[in-house]
């Protein structure tokens, strides 16, 4: 093969290709799976529980039966062979596919109603009655860690486990880290700040309602299902593996998926139970959601309480940094809900150097589950670590920024630094991004304007907060700590792959293991591949989210995609390469070593008159007949990418904000990114990602709250009671980077999803306390709405006034 | 019960449930999928279409109450094909990520450039209101409302706010 083959041509990686996906969405043609009408198609609406917790008295589902339209009505003892819900992270209560005896969070499916139509079914789910026995729930978090009462009578306790470091898992070192924080508070030239707060429960709710069609094929004993999942293979594998089949036996597709933010990277119980009402009836089945069902029943998200400590000196040298706090894992553990917590421990130190003790309990009560929503444990991590410095910073009146600059991991320490637990790290310079963004937003000139409109009586302030990242996963050595995604059949751990196919016309077939949830991934990898063969971008298809065609891929999550499966179809391309080297050096009668790419197609180094097309090549490829001796036909490639770290991206971010005094309403003025996430593909793709993550953060700060009642309801079942920010309560972003690759894979690309939500409610939130800091106002809980900030404004003004 | 309408020009006849809803014509009588349910409140706006000049939620109205109406959807927006200046400006200044929220926020943003050509910043950002998108944080949907708005004037849209790539 040919070994050293010339230089590439223009390269599009770094450039903007515009997004090769479009042309079908803003025609409105691209296929989502509620778009599907299969012919025989029925429909299933749930009867859910009303309550939080209650015993299930009886069930009767006569009415519903006898309706016009209906097929079937389902309880558990139907599904009761096929066990619970399958889950990779199996800790804790797993989740039955309908409830029994007991409901355990509202919401809960008690009975499944397959008919003729969407209105026949929700009709006929109306008329089943369950009659229900309540009983108390379990809903405050201290109360769930305290065992007071116990979520599941058959469990010791509620709390399931607790994530802790100090270095890695030993407890030793744990307890050296404690009292070197214990001997610091001892010290009389320190001074210990903490902040208990809330990072409250929020609701993914992408904009296309989850929604799924099984087919069974009693012939080919083989189901077709399309769903609108992050995880298509993990889903194709979860149904084998609930049913007993072979992973051919199961081909899941996911077309046009609209957004998933983590919540469709789990597999549900009503993807599993289409799929049983599939088999028994012999027709398609088809579950979508209504956004109600989506509040109730789809993943949450966040849900702790802490308490963050920051132990340092009066200038500003911190010497400790504790974090205690409860998670709220909700009612059942799905796919990765009790590692939510843990990806927090990763970085809970951030890009700092000091001495960290770091423990989240995880806890069940009686509400949804929790599993990852975009950010996924690292935003409640870096929102605790940010609140606390700056409370720090304010209280030893040193500004924030240099705070922070005074505690970063120096950039010399790279390569070879490593997190808090001991877990080593790729690539970060803290400080040159910090100082880019301060310069960037004329950081000394915002203070200064901050202070002039306070001394007008103007609630103006100023928010910092930095981040590190911990993402692109990898590494493939996850599977070691039981992340193996074995529960679906594909214990691959956490790598990647791609397929790279030249078609006999020179155009290009990219068949990748994981699909976008809006990512762009057909923009992307076409660029990836362009960039190593030539083939122009719009000469390149990109195909996803098919398990019957596509080599297995684990899923778009966790900022991994373009970082792992990129990588690999980055090296499948070099593959074609090499190849196409040697299949170009036969026609052009050189040797592979001199054969350039360029221009479409390949020439011998200084012989750029004598081309030979993708075409010429492709065809000789696919007639093997007139191939060098040993030489196998064909043109394709398939590699698989064993990422050997995560990737840890970083930012620092600011905000200005102005608040009303009156009213308790919170103004966004401007809002500043500095973000690192190493080599960028595509800058317009990657800006995207940035803003839509930055909406997310500053939704959970000043919108979003997905918390139960006292009594286990959830109030949140509309977007009138759940507010997602809307174009009037955002600013146009100014986004700016600095660019520190990764050595981690070949692309040096660390993956970019995630960064803005986990780098921005804290922002947000420590702008508001410094607009309020005149007050005397240390803390807010999110969100802030106009009426918990007038309230803070209000109680301080009180305080103020008795003091 | 019996409802006639036309839907991107042309005629549709077809019996209907009394309480189906506009939208579920639509999607499922009529296999116009474009236009979206994003939610069950009227308030996500991915299923806006155009009636009678005017834009709706299709998922508010019974289609019984769109007897007799002219209904654009965003399959109908592409006049012979060619993209409509809003369509490309989604298009030129990515607008949209997973496409869900894409024509509903399409067809607000032709209703909102139909009633004022020139909308600052502030006037699109409210006049889109009613539309939710989770991907984008709206940053790039103003910019791409802006893109059509000049080009509907006949004027050079704005350039983009990242540098020109080598592709």
């Amino acid at each position: 093969m040919g070994g050293g083959v010339g230089v590439s041509t223009t390269s599009v990686l770094g450039g903007v290709v515009k997004r090769r996906e479009d042309p079908a969405l803003i025609r409105g043609t691209g296929l989502y799976v509620d778009d599907l009408q299969l012919p025989g198609m029925l429909h299933v609406a749930f009867v859910r529980s009303p309550y939080a917790h209650a015993r299930v008295v009886s069930v009767d589902a006569s009415d519903a039966e006898a309706m016009d339209g209906v097929r079937a009505v389902y309880t558990a003892a139907d599904v009761a062979h096929l066990g619970d819900l399958v889950t990779q992270v199996a800790v804790g209560k797993l989740r039955p596919l309908l409830a029994g005896d007991k409901v355990n969070h509202l919401g809960e499916a008690v009975a499944m109603v397959v008919a003729d139509s969407r209105y026949g079914a929700r009709d006929a789910a109306d008329a089943v009655d369950v009659e229900y026995d309540p009983l108390d729930p379990v809903i405050d978090l201290k109360e769930a860690a305290s065992d007071a009462a116990l979520v599941h009578e058959d469990m010791e306790s509620n709390v399931l486990l607790a994530w802790e470091g100090g270095p890695w898992g030993d407890e030793e070192a744990i307890a050296a880290t404690q009292q070197t924080i214990a001997d610091a508070k001892g010290r009389d030239d320190t001074v210990s700040v903490s902040i208990e707060a809330v990072n409250q429960r929020l609701l993914p709710m992408p904009m296309e309602p989850r929604s799924v069609v099984a087919d069974w094929n009693v012939g080919y004993g083989r189901f077709t299902v399309h769903s609108s999942t992050q995880i298509a293979h993990a889903l194709a594998g979860g149904i084998a593996q609930t049913f007993g089949l072979s992973l051919t036996d199961v081909r899941c597709i996911a077309p046009e998926v609209g957004g998933g933010f983590g919540c469709k990277l789990n597999v549900y119980n009503d993807e599993i139970l289409v799929c049983f009402a599939s088999q028994q009836l012999g027709r398609p089945v088809k579950f979508t959601e209504t956004r109600r069902d989506a509040a109730g029943s789809t993943i949450h998200g966040r849900g702790w309480v802490a308490t963050a400590t920051i132990t340092g000196t009066g200038d500003g040298q911190i010497l400790g940094y504790e974090l205690d706090g409860i998670a709220d894992m909700g009612a059942y553990s799905q796919n990765f809900t009790v590692a939510i917590p843990f990806l927090g421990l990763f970085v809970g130190a951030g890009q700092y150097s000091f001495p960290t003790h770091w423990k989240v309990a995880c806890v069940h009560t009686h509400t949804m589950t929790t599993d990852a929503y975009r950010g996924a444990g690292r935003p409640e991590a870096a929102y605790y670590l940010e609140r606390a410095i700056d409370a720090y910073a304010r209280e030893i009146g040193v500004d924030p920024a240099e705070v922070r600059r005074k505690n970063f991991i120096p950039a010399d320490q790279f390569p070879g630094a490593a997190t808090h637990i001991g877990f080593p790290m790729d690539t970060g310079d803290y400080e040159t991004n910090l100082d880019a963004l301060l310069e960037t937003a004329g950081y000394e000139d915002l203070k200064a304007e901050r202070d002039r409109l306070r001394a007008e009586g103007r609630l103006v302030g100023l928010g910092l907060a930095t981040y590190v990242e911990v993402c692109g996963f990898g590494p493939s050595a996850l599977v070691d700590l039981g992340f193996s995604w074995a529960a679906y059949k594909i214990p691959s751990g956490f790598s990647g792959s791609g397929l790279v196919r030249v078609q006999a016309d020179g155009t290009a077939s990219v068949i990748i293991g994981t699909g976008p949830t809006g990512q762009g991934h057909q923009t992307t990898w076409a660029q990836i591949v362009s960039n190593q063969l030539g083939i122009p971008v719009e000469n390149i298809r990109v195909s996803h989210g098919d398990t019957a065609e596509s080599p297995l891929g684990i899923g778009t999550f966790g900022s991994r995609s373009a970082a792992v499966d990129g990588s690999a179809t980055y090296e499948a391309a070099n593959k074609v390469r090499a190849k196409a080297a040697d299949l170009a050096a036969h026609l052009l009668e050189a040797s592979a070593d001199d054969i350039v790419f360029a221009d479409g197609g390949a020439h011998v180094a200084g012989s750029p008159d004598q081309q030979v097309s993708w075409s010429d090549i492709a065809t000789l490829a696919y007639q093997p007949h007139r191939l060098p001796e040993g030489m196998e036909g064909g043109l394709e490639a398939h590699a698989v990418f064993s990422p050997g770290n995560a990737t840890w991206p970083f930012g620092s971010h600011l905000a200005l904000v102005e608040v009303d005094g009156d009213t308790g309403d919170v103004k966004l003025l401007r809002y500043i990114a500095m973000d690192d996430c190493g080599n960028v593909i595509n800058p317009m793709i990657v800006d995207g990602q940035i803003h839509g993550g930055l909406a997310q953060g500053i939704g959970q700060a000043m919108f979003e709250d997905g918390d139960y009642e006292a009594d286990g309801n959830l109030l949140k079942w509309s977007f009138v009671e759940y507010p997602l920010p809307t174009s009037a309560d955002l600013p146009s972003f100014e986004l700016h980077r600095t660019v520190t690759p990764t050595d981690i894979n070949p692309l040096g690309v660390k993956g970019i999803g995630e960064a803005g939500t986990i780098g921005s409610a804290q922002t947000v939130v420590n702008a508001v306390v410094d607009a309020l800091s005149p007050l005397g106002v240390t803390h807010v809980d999110m969100p802030l709405r106009p009426k918990r900030v007038w309230a803070a404004i209000q109680a301080a003004k009180t305080n103020g006034s008795v003091s | 019960m019996h409802v006639s309408l036309t839907v991107n020009g042309q005629r549709a006849v077809t019996d209907v449930e009394p309480r189906t809803l506009l939208v579920h014509l639509l999607r499922e009588e009529l296999g116009l999928t474009g236009t979206h349910v994003g939610c069950d409140t009227s308030y996500c706006g991915a299923c806006t279409v155009i009636l009678d000049g005017k834009t709706v939620k299709s998922c508010t109205m019974l289609a019984v109450q769109a007897q007799g109406a002219d209904v654009t959807t965003i399959e109908g927006l592409a006049a012979n094909g060619d993209l409509h200046p809003v369509q490309e400006g989604f298009w030129e200044r990515h607008g949209l990520q997973c496409g869900f929220c894409t024509p509903g926020m399409i067809m607000s943003a032709v209703g909102l450039l139909s009633d004022n050509g020139s909308p600052s910043e502030d006037e699109i950002r409210h006049g889109l209101e009613g539309n939710l998108c989770r991907c984008t944080g709206y940053h790039n949907i103003v910019r791409a409302v802006e893109y059509a708005a000049a080009k509907m004037r006949g004027e050079e849209p704005p350039a983009p706010e990242w540098e020109e790539g080598s592709a």
